[in-house]
């Protein structure tokens, strides 16, 4: 009789528990074990966007809210004038990617471990799936198709523009 | 044949006692006990009971649950052993923490309120405190919880340093009484998590010299329900009788995982 290494290594398999069949299926694992290459993908991008964030926010809190004229600063000026810089552009862009995925696949994560029903775990993440890319996809175009020197119909600058637009 | 001079005869006992004997009287006090039951045989839904009893300070909960079995309703149900905290059968959700009943002492428990007893979360209760603790095993044999070791064997036993002996000692004392996993709130939705204990157990062969399947193991808790589904809370940790570092061990567990597979 020949055994493969496995089954060498599980002596047990293909034996039936003693009371396996009378416990309420819901308890038991339904041992479909699946890679959890993706899960652990998810643990790293959790911890590297996380140490990201760090600065991303902070550096982000203390340009707009305190340095210059701290909070009263912020107007559609302000917002425009840095988002004319590109690096300012780049900054909120990966702001806005990394605090999404990160939040993002948190609440997946919150959603997978609270949702008790199957049903109910698959429709709080679509609807969490369709809100993640939506905000996405409208953030990333309000960055880089953002024209705070808006023209009325005869060509000249609305009212509400920025002071730059003048000089340019 | 000479006979030994006679020694002076020993006495009683070895210890100087007093002749009232002992360190004083042991206080007592009424503890009042609200115990969560569940008889499938008489009803569908679970209830509370609730008993006050005479204790002393050396009595324990699992004192208190056998005078109330013993003396008021022998219909109360929880499994137990060694009564020492060496076998692991008596788990229980003892003021909402698991604990096990031999090893809380009552007099540090708040007596001022009822002592709430219930059975442990996340396992199918068959009956009062007595849960079915197979899904538990379930997980936990799936990780293959026995030394492998694929070159032959010795003459002698494996050799380790007491450095490589070190490395695993923490996780070598479960004693798989499931009050970690039944204290882990991603298992209680869904159980479909490994479990801290299997975690635990995995740990102590994964990180022994002697065994050649760390690898295996690795690649069963690099599962979907596997290592990444803890969340880091430490209940585990707190809920542990034998004071092992669950968390901790998970945590090298996720490690190994990750640098194995760079
Ligand atoms: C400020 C820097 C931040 C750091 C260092 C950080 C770090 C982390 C880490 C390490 C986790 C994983 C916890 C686990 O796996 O158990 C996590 C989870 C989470 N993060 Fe962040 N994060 C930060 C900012 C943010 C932001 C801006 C958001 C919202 C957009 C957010 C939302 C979440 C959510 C919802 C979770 C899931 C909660 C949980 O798993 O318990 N985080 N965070
Ligand atoms: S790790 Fe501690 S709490 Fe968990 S089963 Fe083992 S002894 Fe019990
Ligand atoms: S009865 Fe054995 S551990 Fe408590």
């Amino acid at each position: 009789m020949t055994t493969t290494k496995s089954d060498a290594l599980l002596p047990a398999q293909g034996i039936e528990a003693p009371r396996s069949g009378r416990i309420d299926p819901k308890y038991l694992r339904s041992g479909s074990s699946k890679s959890g290459s993706f899960e652990m993908a998810a643990w790293v991008f959790m911890r590297v966007s996380g140490a990201a964030l760090v600065v991303l926010i902070f550096v982000h809190l203390t340009v707009n809210l305190l340095v210059g004229e701290g909070i009263h600063q912020i107007d559609f000026g302000f917002v425009a004038g840095k988002w004319a810089n590109p690096v300012w552009q780049f900054w909120d862009l990966t702001m806005l990617w990394l605090a999404m995925l990160h939040g993002g696949n948190g609440m997946r994560t919150i959603i997978n471990d609270y949702a008790e029903k199957d049903s109910t775990r698959m429709w709080l993440k679509s609807i969490l799936y369709l809100s993640v890319i939506v905000i996405i996809v409208l953030g990333t175009m309000v960055i880089f198709t953002f024209e705070p020197c808006l023209l009325d119909g005869s060509g000249q600058l609305l009212e509400s523009s920025p002071s730059f637009c003048q000089n340019v | 044949m000479s006979t030994p001079t006679k020694e002076a005869a020993e006495p009683a006992s070895k210890i100087d006692m007093k002749e009232s004997g002992g360190g004083g009287e042991v206080p007592s006090f009424d503890v009042t006990l609200q115990v969560r039951r569940y008889d499938p045989e008489f009803s569908d839904e679970a209830r509370w009971d609730e008993w006050t009893v005479t204790m002393y300070g050396t009595d324990r909960v699992l004192d208190a649950l056998h005078k109330v079995k013993w003396e008021i309703d022998g219909s109360l149900t929880f499994r137990r052993s060694c009564a020492h905290g060496v076998c692991g059968s008596d788990a229980m959700r003892i003021n909402g923490r698991n604990r096990l009943a031999c090893k809380v002492l009552l007099k540090d428990l708040d007596l001022s309120k009822p002592v709430l007893v219930e059975p442990i979360k996340g396992l199918p209760v068959e009956k009062d405190l007595i849960v079915d603790m197979e899904p538990f095993f379930q997980s936990y044999r799936e990780i293959m919880p026995f030394m492998v070791n694929n070159s032959p064997a010795p003459t002698g036993e494996r050799i380790q340093s007491p450095e490589e002996r070190e490395r695993f000692d923490d996780t070598t004392k479960c004693i798989l009484c499931a009050a970690c996993t039944s204290s882990c709130p991603v298992f209680w939705t869904d159980g479909q998590y490994f479990g801290p204990a299997a975690i635990v157990n995995a740990h102590r062969f994964i990180f022994d010299s002697r065994d050649d399947a760390g690898d295996m193991r690795l690649e069963v808790l690099n599962d979907k329900e596997g290592v990444w589904r803890c969340r880091t809370t430490f209940n585990c940790t707190d809920a542990c009788p034998r004071g092992i570092e669950v968390t901790k061990a998970i945590q090298e567990v996720k490690r190994a995982v990750l640098s194995r597979s760079m």
